[in-house]
């Protein structure tokens, strides 16, 4: 079996090659652990200068997580945040009230913007209504109770997105490697030596898919169970389907990796094809939303294969949905890896015509 | 058909691009010979030789491989094949290496054995089998490339520059293996060189230069044609001519 010879030797040279093993199996889970460490990290808490704010709202701003910093008669409000390190500043007169925000983090700037506005105007309501006894009561309960349809108030960024990191590390891992493996074997001439024999080209590309899948497909069930137990990745659907959509997008990088190596004349240029094909799949993956972006530009998420696994693992990992609702994002990709390698086997007349 | 004529080559052109690099080529090489094809490096033999093996296409022209039109993946069992650059797996062993080509054929699991053992004791290679080839020297590499040729016991060898970097010992006893592949097994050898004294060992000789063959014979004929007492003294000559 021609097949079974052209696949075990590709097991053979990667299990030889101990970096590319490495990177194979080490790197991903590497930099998922960095990724989930850097984005669950506690947020800082904010401080705030507070110019005549009364007891109430120096309480409540204290109980919304605000480190509170009091003064009187600040004439120069920039000045003093930049001197004693504050990310806002809050004076209050009668009845307006001026916040000024440091605004170096938009992120940490919107969020305290938005406690301060709060706490300011409920306050404001409180103090128009007057009696004490009521001030209390309000003060004790939050006026609004919230539900969540996916997730929880525990809900961190990371866990919204980290499905589809899941996908990325997977479709770039195996493209890579599947790439540069196929491209070696033309760059030392081994390709064509192979070619010179009656090996058939969809033998070939049969025998690399298979080899390359393998590897792939222990890479991707490493990838999932360490990110799941080990990461605490959020899992509501079924780590099966999980595996099985990977294994899928495995595919289509393994087809498309090797498809790409043709039009490569070394690992350099191979290495080109990251910023034009990977990096493009990222923003298109939906860890931006793609709904804000202009009409036009959606129309490009069609075409990344990235775009359909990511929207199959966010539904199953987070919003836990079943192999049956997620289908046509496998059929999509299951089309993709066919185009591919369809493509391949006419990639490979260039050395062989036959 | 002519039974006895092994590979027919006829009318053969190819360029790359507006390069022509053959032009017009028309040969017939007979079962159990070596043939012999010198010229310079650009002169267009390894063009000549990817073409007999069916890697390439002629733009125009045909080539025939024991009475079958290449390209043609089943004579290609048949065909022994030793590119000038040594294409090897450098992260396995040789022996992984003749055992991968090996598969690649038709052989049963005793034959490739037998194959493989009969290949790495031609070249001088039994010992270092299970040296991984990166650990290889030049000639190592070399004489594996030949090795892999051979694997599939082909009736026709194509050998690219087989002897380029090789010591002349070993060179010499790949010479005399050839000849008695040759005589005892009636195989039909290609070979490329630039070196005159291994076309002295031809039966046949094509002198290849800029796309054309500019002179065919037997070693004996064309020195007598030429009225010199060498080869080298032919190639100049048969040049000259041609200019």
């Amino acid at each position: 079996m021609r097949i079974a010879a052209l696949i075990k030797r590709i097991l053979l040279q990667i299990s030889r090659d101990k970096r590319t093993l490495a990177l194979l199996f080490i790197a991903p889970l590497f930099v998922l652990t960095l990724m989930s460490l850097v984005f669950n990290g506690n947020a800082v808490e904010p401080v705030l200068g507070v110019e005549n704010g009364n007891k109430q709202i120096v309480e409540k701003l204290k109980e919304a997580d605000i480190v509170v910093k009091e003064y009187n008669k600040v004439s120069n409000v920039n000045e003093t945040i930049l001197d004693h390190h504050l990310d806002g500043f809050l004076q209050v007169e009668d009845d307006k009230a001026t916040i000024t925000l440091l605004n170096n983090d938009p992120t940490v700037a919107k969020s305290l913007e938005m406690k301060v506005k709060q706490i300011y105007s409920k306050e404001k309501q409180i103090q128009l209504l007057g009696t004490n006894g009521m001030r209390n009561e309000l003060s004790l309960q939050d006026s609004m109770k919230t539900d969540y349809v996916y997730g929880s108030s525990e809900t961190e960024l990371f866990d919204t997105f980290s499905p589809i990191l899941v996908g990325f590390f997977v479709f770039f891992f195996v493209f890579l490697i599947s790439g540069i493996g196929l491209l070696n074997e033309r760059t030392t001439g081994t390709l064509e030596r192979l070619l010179a024999t009656p090996i058939k080209r969809g033998e070939i590309v049969t025998g690399y898919l298979i080899g390359y899948g393998l590897l792939a497909l222990i890479q991707t069930v490493i990838i999932v169970l360490f990110a799941i137990n080990v990461l605490d990745m959020v899992l509501v659907g079924s780590v099966w389907t999980v595996i099985l959509i990977n294994a899928i997008l495995t595919l289509v990088a393994l087809s498309l990796g090797i498809l790409l190596s043709s039009f490569a004349s070394s690992e350099f240029q191979m290495i080109q094809f990251i910023p034009v094909i990977i990096v493009p799949q990222i923003f298109f993956s939906g860890i931006f939303s793609i709904e804000g972006m202009a009409d036009w530009l959606q129309v490009f998420a069609n075409f990344m294969p990235l775009y359909y696994a990511a929207d199959a693992l966010k539904g199953v990992m987070y919003e836990g949905l079943s192999l049956a609702e997620i289908r046509s994002n496998l059929y999509i990709l299951l089309a993709f890896a066919a185009v591919f390698i369809i493509l391949n086997l006419f990639a490979l007349k260039k050395y062989r015509k036959l | 058909m002519n039974e006895t004529n092994t590979i027919q080559v006829k009318e053969v052109t190819k360029s790359f691009g507006k390069k022509v690099v053959l032009k017009d080529i028309n040969f017939d090489i007979k079962q159990g010979r070596i043939y012999g094809f010198i010229g310079p490096s650009g002169s267009g033999k390894t063009t000549l030789v990817k073409m007999m093996v069916g890697m390439d296409i002629p733009d125009k022209g045909s080539i025939y491989l024991l009475g079958e039109k290449m390209p043609n993946l089943e004579i290609l069992q048949q065909i022994g094949y030793m590119a000038q650059s040594d294409a090897l797996y450098t992260a396995l062993t040789g022996k992984e290496n003749l055992m991968f080509f090996a598969s690649l054929f038709k052989l049963d699991n005793a034959e490739k054995q037998k194959r493989i053992a009969y290949a790495a004791e031609l070249v001088g290679l039994t010992d270092d089998l299970d040296k991984k080839v990166s650990a290889y020297s030049g000639g190592m590499k070399r004489r594996l490339s030949l090795a892999l040729a051979i694997i599939q016991n082909p009736q026709v060898l194509i050998l690219d520059e087989p002897t380029v970097g090789i010591d002349p010992e070993l060179r010499l006893s790949i010479w005399n293996e050839l000849l008695r592949l040759k005589n005892e097994e009636g195989k039909t050898i290609i070979v490329t060189t630039h070196v005159m004294d291994e076309a002295e060992k031809c039966d046949y000789i094509s002198m290849v230069r800029d796309g054309s063959i500019i002179a065919t014979g037997t070693p004996f004929q064309l020195k007598e044609q030429y009225g010199v007492h060498s080869l080298d003294a032919v190639f100049l000559h048969a040049g000259r001519k041609v200019q």
